[in-house]
């Protein structure tokens, strides 16, 4: 019976032990981002330099796009970090988000082998290369996640007036994956094509013959922008600290930290706050 | 441990065919490739644990103790169904062993999803507050092990009531009664059960994505990172976290093992 | 297989067995069995069988294997209910019959733990105080020349030392009327003769013994009085040397003289249940 007794308590105090900092009462916002900011080491370079400053930890959760906006719907996030203009703006239409600030830019680039058997190495024209990539029916990966990434993809497909979900495409595959694993996949595949955030490309180490081979076209603007969840509609939105964050990351101090922040010699976001504003 | 020697192992075989035919050297030459990263991974696995990395420590201690208290919960729930579940005759029981059985099988991805829209701010537990945090793993892996853990002990207390029932009738034990004894008689038993809970919980990674968000220094844990460095094409770390969460699971095991045969020759 | 075992719920409240003398006003014999029949999985395995046990003497259900022996037994105790018939003792009040009652099975059922804990976890069920529990397992122990094991894990004992165990056990509750079922069976002769000398000790000091065994010497050598079971049917109950001077069937005389063939058509295993 004994044995018993001391498994109770070792029970009870490993049950103690998981809940305090459960329980902890600490100042903190969620962020809902995406996984090219958090798969570029960016979060892990920044979020200290502002939670050292303030004492407000940000917690990041790195999805994709689409999925950040629902978290964002569903008030299971304060702010949103995230790059889809066309998505961002529905949301803040239907109310669930407000105060949206756009903070920072880099571009797409588009990644496929080092052979490059479509010729679109250099095009500066996205939607040529797409046509390319089509005509000569090289094999594509698309994200297939509903990021911004799958997005803007999926509109250059139909400014390219291609249908890639159309009868006898063979070549386009959707992997329904982060961009990491997109990455990885086509690093294990061969000779396919992609379309990739450049912060992502930069950090991504397992380049096994991938090339960034077009960029340059002002279509592969990428935006990324700010926004508050409608603390109206979920009022424990910690809409003081969050706002706290967001002016940081606007304020100069904030942009000339993003500005900073390189990886292999390459700066990955550009800070561009109040540019169109 | 068991790859490396596979690999070295159909390595051997290859280069012992590649005299004769050619495909089999190309084979070998990709085999070593393969070889050379895992060597890699495993110099990188050591490393990491030798340096004893904080962030390391912190990852592979949120692991452990959201694993542990997902298992234990489900433990102290999974042991009292799955007695009264072998000691109790009531309608539906034969439905309920069906479902039970088959959810020990539950897709982690669904169950965290489930919990996800259980835990969110729009979903009926939102007030908790607990999405996003180590209590939502522990939530949702109980979810996962629970089944697992009820379905087998159920097996081992039916085996074990066999033996004993009349037995324990017979001195006078109540339902009650017989139902502790029989839990308390089938310890050894019990506790593979509870590794075979905590061998699933530790290794899953869908539920406790969706459901802990894989926030450094809060809800990071080994499969998480795992995914985050794949993610980022670091595909030696990830292997050599993977590794080490081997090296782990392989330590708790022999702990475990040891100590139970120790139990077990005190009473062989 | 489960319905054919119901058990009886206990009262929780604990209810200390009456020390009964023998023969006084107190005790729960004699047991009345009345037009018994026993089924199970749809066949007849015990057939209108009517006795009376009295106390006192040592009581041996006799028979070859199949016959019902166990059965028997195990409906007495009450972990069996009779198909048909009816089974009464003196005492109504179930929980006072249980708390009387012990039974020893013939392969003996050991808790994982020490010798003392095995028989210290059958007096925690009676509810006796920890200083009394003490003083019983201690007793116990002794009288079953167990003492210098107390302390070993019981499933690591012979098997004649693990069959004194469950014997040990079963007495230390001080019950009014012991079952035993083939307490020696399967156990080497220095170890049977030392638990045939066990059950004469429980005898004398008044506890009524109820066994089995298809051993004719050792029925010889125990029995008061036997009844003789063949084929699910009680063909006899008689004193013992009236038994075996003069068995009143032709099948009790032929099992006497070791002709009856062991096995019976109708029962391939005695133990069913």
């Amino acid at each position: 019976m004994n044995n018993i007794h001391k498994i109770r308590m070792f029970l009870g105090a490993l049950f103690l032990c998981l809940m305090i900092p459960v329980c902890a009462a600490q100042q903190f916002i969620t962020l809902a981002s995406t996984t090219s900011t958090q798969a570029s080491g960016f979060f892990d370079y920044y979020l200290p330099i502002f939670q050292n400053k303030t004492g407000v930890e940000v917690r990041v959760v790195a999805v994709g796009t689409g999925q950040a906006l629902k978290l964002g719907e569903n008030g299971d996030a304060d702010v949103l970090l995230v790059h889809d203009k066309v998505g961002e703006l529905k949301f803040i239409e239907e109310g669930f988000g407000v105060d949206r600030r756009e903070v920072m830019f880099n571009d797409f680039v588009l990644i496929g082998p080092e052979a490059d058997p479509a010729k679109i190495t250099g095009l500066k024209d996205a939607v040529g290369a797409f046509q390319r990539i089509a005509e000569s029916k090289s094999e594509f990966v698309s994200r297939g996640d509903d990021s911004g990434t799958h997005r803007l993809e999926l509109r250059l497909w139909k400014e390219a007036n291609i249908d890639p979900h159309g009868d006898g495409v063979t070549w386009y595959k959707e992997a329904g994956a982060g961009m990491g694993a997109v990455l990885n996949m086509l690093a294990a595949g061969g000779n396919a094509y992609t379309i990739s955030d450049r912060a992502t490309w930069i950090a991504f180490e397992n380049r096994k013959g991938l090339a960034l081979l077009d960029e340059g076209d002002p279509r592969l603007f990428n935006q990324y922008a700010l926004i508050l969840v409608n603390p109206e509609k979920h009022p424990h939105v910690k809409k003081e600290q969050a706002l706290m964050f967001m002016d940081w990351m606007t304020s100069p101090e904030g942009q000339k930290a993003i500005g900073e922040f390189k990886l292999r010699d390459q700066v990955l976001f550009t800070p561009n706050a109040g540019a169109n504003q | 441990m068991f790859l490396y020697a596979y690999l070295l192992f159909t390595n051997m075989l290859v280069y012992h065919y590649s005299i004769i035919d050619w495909p089999f050297k190309y084979v070998k030459r990709n085999i070593i490739k393969a070889m050379q990263s895992i060597l890699e991974s495993f110099k990188m696995a050591i490393n990491l644990m030798l340096d004893l990395n904080p962030l390391l420590l912190e990852i592979v201690g949120l692991s452990l103790g959201v694993s542990l208290t997902a298992v234990l919960l489900a433990s102290v729930c999974g042991f009292f169904a799955g007695a009264l579940l072998a000691l109790c005759s009531f309608p539906g029981r034969q439905a309920i062993l069906v479902i039970l059985n088959a959810f020990m099988g539950l897709p982690p991805v669904a169950v965290g999803l489930t919990v996800y829209l259980l835990l969110s701010r729009a979903g009926p537990l939102g007030d908790w507050g607990l999405l996003f945090t180590p209590g939502a793993m522990i939530f949702a892996q109980w979810i996962l092990v629970t089944p697992l853990i009820a379905a087998l002990s159920r097996q081992v207390i039916e085996d074990l009531n066999v033996e004993y029932r009349e037995l324990l009738w017979s001195l006078g034990a109540n339902r009650l009664g017989m139902l502790l004894t029989l839990l308390w008689e089938g310890r050894l038993s019990l506790t593979t059960v509870m590794l075979a809970g905590f061998g699933r919980a530790v290794a899953e990674v869908g539920a406790v994505l969706i459901v802990g968000g894989n926030i450094v220094h809060h809800t990071r844990v080994m499969t998480t990172s795992i995914v985050l460095e794949t993610a980022k094409g670091n595909l030696s770390q990830a292997l050599a976290l993977g590794i080490i969460l081997i090296v782990i699971a392989c330590l708790i095991n022999a702990v475990i093992s040891i100590s139970k045969n120790y139990a077990e020759r005190a009473s062989a | 297989m489960r319905n054919a075992l119901r058990l009886e719920p206990l009262n929780p409240a604990v209810v200390k067995p009456a020390k009964v003398k023998p023969g006084s006003e107190n005790s729960i014999l004699p047991l009345r069995v009345e037009g018994l029949g026993l089924i199970l999985n749809g066949r007849l395995l015990l057939d209108d069988i009517t006795f009376r046990l009295e106390i006192g003497p040592i009581s041996v259900i006799l028979g070859a294997n199949g016959a019902g022996k166990t059965l028997l037994l195990k409906t007495c105790h009450g972990l069996l209910r009779p198909s048909c018939g009816t089974l009464s003792w003196r005492e109504d009040n179930r929980n006072r019959l249980r708390k009387c009652q012990a039974m020893v099975f013939q392969r003996s059922v050991l808790l994982k733990r020490s010798v003392a804990a095995n028989i210290d976890y059958a007096l925690k069920l009676r509810g006796y105080p920890e200083k009394e529990r003490l003083d019983r397992i201690d007793r116990c122990l002794n009288l079953s020349g167990l003492h210098p094991l107390r302390d070993r894990h019981a499933r690591t004992l012979s098997g004649g030392e693990q069959q004194k165990l469950a014997l040990a056990r079963a007495w230390a509750v001080r019950p009014e009327v012991l079952f035993m079922d083939e307490p020696t069976a399967n156990i080497d002769p220095p170890a049977t003769a030392a638990i045939e000398q066990m059950i004469r000790n429980f005898a004398q000091e008044g506890v009524k013994i109820v066994m089995t065994t298809h051993d004719l010497h050792q029925a010889r050598r125990l029995a008061d009085e036997v009844l003789f079971l063949h084929r699910g049917r009680l063909l006899e109950q008689a004193a013992a040397e009236r038994f075996f001077e003069r068995p009143a069937t032709r099948a009790a005389d032929a099992f006497i003289h070791g002709e009856l063939p062991a096995g019976s058509p109708f029962f391939t295993n005695e133990e069913c249940v």
